[in-house]
């Protein structure tokens, strides 16, 4: 495989990327984007760019190729290089040759519609001669194991495939830099895999210099060599990922757990974490055999034990028990000649958290679509516990009455926002539901305090969206909520609030069904685990039983921990306290 | 150039399926002879059917033919409401609404409800034509074959064809994302509630493709003197009108012949020209280029041989291309017209089958 720059690479004094003093400041922006940023990414190098929503992440990556400020607009001021080339002098497109960018939505950025045609798309804008581009798109096709897709429509691939064309698009080109704006955030653990695999092959076998922006890092910082921290001021920390690991606020699972017990160095994979932890959980285990009861007990059952004594396992055929807010029977749903949804039996009850998981494709939205009665069912039947004690289906009724029994937050959840100002929406949302003026607004606070009512709602980050259109659906009371991907663009603050928010919901009675990729959000909010694949549900218990035994979705510290059945770190707390001081 | 019999599957030139549906295209529109334009229809299903691909264009022949079929409707309601009303065949009587200059409604003949449908027939064809091209040629390939210095264009034109489908899928979205508000959905007041959002969605993909394309090298170009540029833009400007002229000429029967094939020739020159120096100035170069071989030349001439043998019997026998309405007779059944048509037949024997693409490992 022999992948080299494409024109004569200036000689020294062109490390791959060079910030020198970099600010940059957005028309009408009173604190800039990027403040003072200096630092060299060295060759093959995978780097991790990190920070708050809307923090500069992006901006620092699109200055790496020039799009921050020739496309974007802004101004910048200090210097970036790239491979010795400077951007103010250079656009991206002049150095479509040495940075290869791919973003967070690969089918948005796809230019021709089968997979050859992309890889080639970017050698005919740089005019190869077509030998050396035919050469190169075999190359690349094997490198990326993805041979066999090289026809196939771009539309067609899963999520995963399609984020791997993208870096296979870019890197026809021979680029010396990848530079990558979240790109496993749309994908299935799986699909994220697969490209973060890629990517560290990239990095090992190419010594391609890689940057890319990852919310979670739980998936990425083991095998990062560097990580930049930019603060929400806009000012950049960056440094080997294992020092900046040791003090950052935002970090994956297994290094808050080897902050908390004082590992040193401090561990950022798995491995290394299961290397250190022998110690503790060999007191775990000791400290749940002196005290099985409680301890297990509460290892067991998720933070809130609202729910715990509402469980009730068997389905009748009959009338449901009580506390079966939803219940379907035989559920089917068909996309054309595609059966998303399968036989489905499933009941969701009262101050319980369901969470669905499941790979792209397994019919987890067409599940809470059909749930919820707005898409069509093909076969089955769903009834709602009503607030007046009768079941009803909520595909029949009218979608204004339908939404006081059932809300649905879907995967774009923007889509429920179209009036120009955060007021006129809780107004509007006010008056639609009958609420008493004033409600919405009160939820919002509750949700997110602060958020200025003049505000454009496009305008507010993914969390203070998510947080309005939460507002909205609660609006009309509904006691069972369905959530479709929540945790998307959410960092690990606003995705802890958001966990805390949905407790409180099924604290207070309501049934929560919620799917996600995310499985250490699973771990914090789920009571209870349902795994789908092809429209069928494989496994359906209690969190910790489904979360511990499947290693595709065992949380970090399960990992860590295994054979103990802990999720989160609080329950390692508590079940270590549980016994009076246990030491580390 | 491979022999034709049995050609290896493969994408046939666009531009090939392109000269076939327009000559096909120019066939139908020399008549309203109802049993000629239905066998041009059947002609161009047979062709799609048998020769398209798995594209979504592919599949959305059918809606052409729904179009079309809409467009008969319409003619002959067009008809009924405003049109000029003949015929001896009396079939019903609507009130009729005197307007100053035109009369609304009014008794219906058989004649002028069947010359009214041959008329949206001959519409219908034209569009079923189009489709047909649209079905069996990628645009996106057809962009491919473009003279350099169209480039540019071309890529616009891509993604405004790919915005289409993505702007339906938002609607959809968005519109459910309505319902889950407690809005039917329906109604004129949801318009500017569904737009809002859509439109938010298009310009956010829009800007997301440039940004992507721009640091993919799209619009990398050597400088080029002002006057080279304008010397372009006037040559391929003026070329393309007189194309234009020309195409309408030739399509008009009633055009002076002057401003038909002579036109198109010239206009068809200066554009050449004027591609060939704009295009000195792009750098690019294209991965597999599209042969032209001989399925090639045999698709395009069975376009071609219908078109001229239409025009050949319209200069030997109009009538025979025409519906008789008064009096009313059956249509003639032109033998040479007939033939021409059935020869646009023969891509489904000629042209190679476009490749299956593998699925195997997508989802």
């Amino acid at each position: 495989m022999n992948i080299h720059p494409a024109t004569p690479v200036i000689p020294d004094a062109s490390a791959p990327v060079v910030f020198d003093n970099v600010t940059i400041r957005y028309a009408g922006s009173s604190r800039p984007a990027l403040r003072s940023a200096s630092f060299v990414l060295e060759e093959g190098e995978l780097v991790v760019v990190t920070g708050r929503t809307g923090s500069g992440k992006s901006t620092l990556l699109g200055a790496v190729n020039g799009t921050v400020p020739h496309f974007t607009g802004g101004h910048l001021s200090g210097r970036v290089t790239v491979c010795g080339r400077d951007t103010r002098t250079h656009r991206p497109r002049d150095l479509a040759e040495v940075v290869g960018v791919v973003r967070q939505d690969p089918l948005a950025g796809f230019v021709t519609d089968t997979v050859e045609e992309e890889l080639a798309y970017t050698l005919e804008q740089l005019a190869l001669d077509p030998p050396a581009m035919r050469r190169r798109v075999e190359e690349v096709l094997d490198l990326l194991g993805i041979a066999d897709l090289r026809d196939a429509p771009l539309r067609d691939l899963s999520g995963g495939q399609q984020q791997r064309v993208a870096i296979g698009s870019v890197l026809t080109a021979s680029p010396r830099l990848l530079v990558l704006d979240e790109p496993t955030s749309a994908l299935d653990p799986t699909g994220a895999e697969e490209v973060l695999a890629t990517l560290s092959r990239l990095v090992h076998d190419l010594g391609l210099t890689v940057v890319l922006s990852e919310h979670r890092l739980e998936r990425i910082v083991g095998t990062a060599d560097r990580v930049i921290l930019v603060a929400d001021d806009g000012t950049v920390s960056h440094g080997l990922a294992r020092d900046v690991m040791a003090s950052a606020p935002l970090a994956p699972p297994v290094v808050h757990l080897g902050r908390w017990a004082g590992w040193q160095p401090l561990p950022l994979t798995i491995r290394d974490a299961r290397r250190a932890a022998t110690t503790l959980r060999a007191d775990l285990l000791a400290s749940s055999a002196t005290s099985p009861g409680p301890s297990e007990s509460r290892v067991h059952d998720t933070p809130a034990p609202s729910g715990v004594g509402q469980r009730v396992v068997a389905t009748g055929p009959g009338s449901p028990p009580a506390g079966e807010r939803v219940v379907a029977t035989e559920l089917e749903v068909t996309h054309g000649t595609v059966a998303a949804v399968r036989s489905v039996d499933l009941s969701l009850r009262d101050g319980e958290v369901a969470v669905l998981m499941g790979r792209n494709g397994a019919g987890k939205s067409s599940l809470l679509w059909a749930l919820h009665g707005t898409a069509a069912r093909s076969a089955g039947d769903v009834s709602v516990l009503a607030a007046s004690g009768t079941r009803v289906d909520p595909a029949t009724e009218s979608p204004k009455v339908r939404r006081s029994h059932i809300g649905l937050v879907p995967q774009s959840a923007p889509d429920l926002l179209y009036l120009d100002s955060v007021r006129a929406e809780c107004r509007q949302s006010d008056h639609e539901t009958g609420a008493e003026p004033g409600a919405t607004r009160a939820t919002l606070d509750r949700l997110a305090p602060g958020i200025p009512d003049d505000h454009h709602p496009r305008d507010l980050s993914e969390g203070q969206q998510l947080a309005l259109v939460l507002a909205i659906q609660l609006a009309a009371a509904p006691a069972a909520l369905l959530l479709d991907e929540p945790t998307r663009g959410l960092d690990y603050p606003a995705k802890a609030v958001l966990g805390g928010l949905l407790r409180d919901l099924a604290a207070n009675g309501s049934a929560l069904a919620v799917a996600t990729h995310d499985v250490e959000f699973a771990a914090t909010v789920a009571d209870r685990v349902i795994v789908m694949s092809e429209g069928r549900i494989v496994a359906d218990g209690p969190a910790t039983d489904v979360l511990c035994d499947s290693p595709a979705f065992a949380p970090q510290v399960a990992k860590v921990l295994a054979p103990l059945r802990l999720l989160r770190l609080d329950q390692v707390e508590s079940a270590l306290t549980a016994t009076a001081g246990g030491s580390r | 150039m491979r022999a034709a019999g049995t050609p290896l599957s493969r994408h046939l030139h666009p531009v090939a399926w392109w000269v076939w549906a327009i000559g096909l295209a120019v066939a139908c529109s020399r008549t309203n002879n109802p049993l000629l334009l239905l066998l041009a229809v059947s002609v161009a299903s047979l062709v799609v059917a048998a020769k398209r691909g798995s594209s979504p264009w592919a599949r959305a022949f059918r809606l052409y033919l729904v179009l079309g079929a809409f467009i008969i409707v319409l003619r002959v309601a067009l008809h009924v409401l405003v049109g000029y009303k003949f015929g001896t065949m009396k079939l019903y009587t609507l009130p009729s609404v005197e307007l100053p200059g035109i009369t609304l409604l009014g008794p219906l003949y058989l004649e002028g409800i069947l010359a009214a449908a041959a008329e949206g027939l001959r519409l219908a064809s034209l569009i079923a034509c189009i489709g047909a091209a649209n079905a069996l040629a990628n645009p996106k390939r057809l962009l491919r074959a473009l003279p350099s210095a169209l480039h540019e264009i071309g890529t616009a034109v891509v993604i405004s064809v790919t915005v289409a489908p993505q702007l339906a899928e938002s609607v959809q979205r968005v519109r459910r994302a309505r319902v889950l508000r407690g809005e039917g959905g329906a109604g004129i007041r949801s318009v500017g509630r569904v737009a809002l959002p859509v439109l938010q969605d298009t310009l956010d993909r829009s800007l997301a493709l440039a940004s992507a394309m721009d640091s993919r090298g799209y619009g990398r170009r050597t400088a080029q003197s002002t006057s080279s540029r304008r010397l372009t833009g006037a040559l391929t400007l003026t070329g393309l009108l007189g194309a234009g002229i020309g195409m309408y000429g030739l399509l008009d029967g009633t055009a002076p012949t002057l401003i038909g094939m002579p036109m198109l020739v010239l206009g068809l020159a200066l554009s050449a020209i004027g591609m060939r120096v704009g295009g000195r100035s792009v750098q690019r170069s294209v991965y597999r280029p599209d042969p032209w071989g001989l399925p090639e030349w045999l698709v395009a001439g069975s376009g071609v041989v219908a078109a001229v043998l239409m025009v050949v019997q319209a200069g030997h026998a109009p009538d025979s291309l025409a519906l008789p309405v008064q009096p009313l007779a059956a249509p003639a059944l032109p033998l040479l017209a007939v033939l021409g048509i059935l020869v646009a037949a023969l891509p489904t024997f000629v042209a190679p089958d476009p490749p299956v693409a593998r699925r195997d490992g997508t989802r």
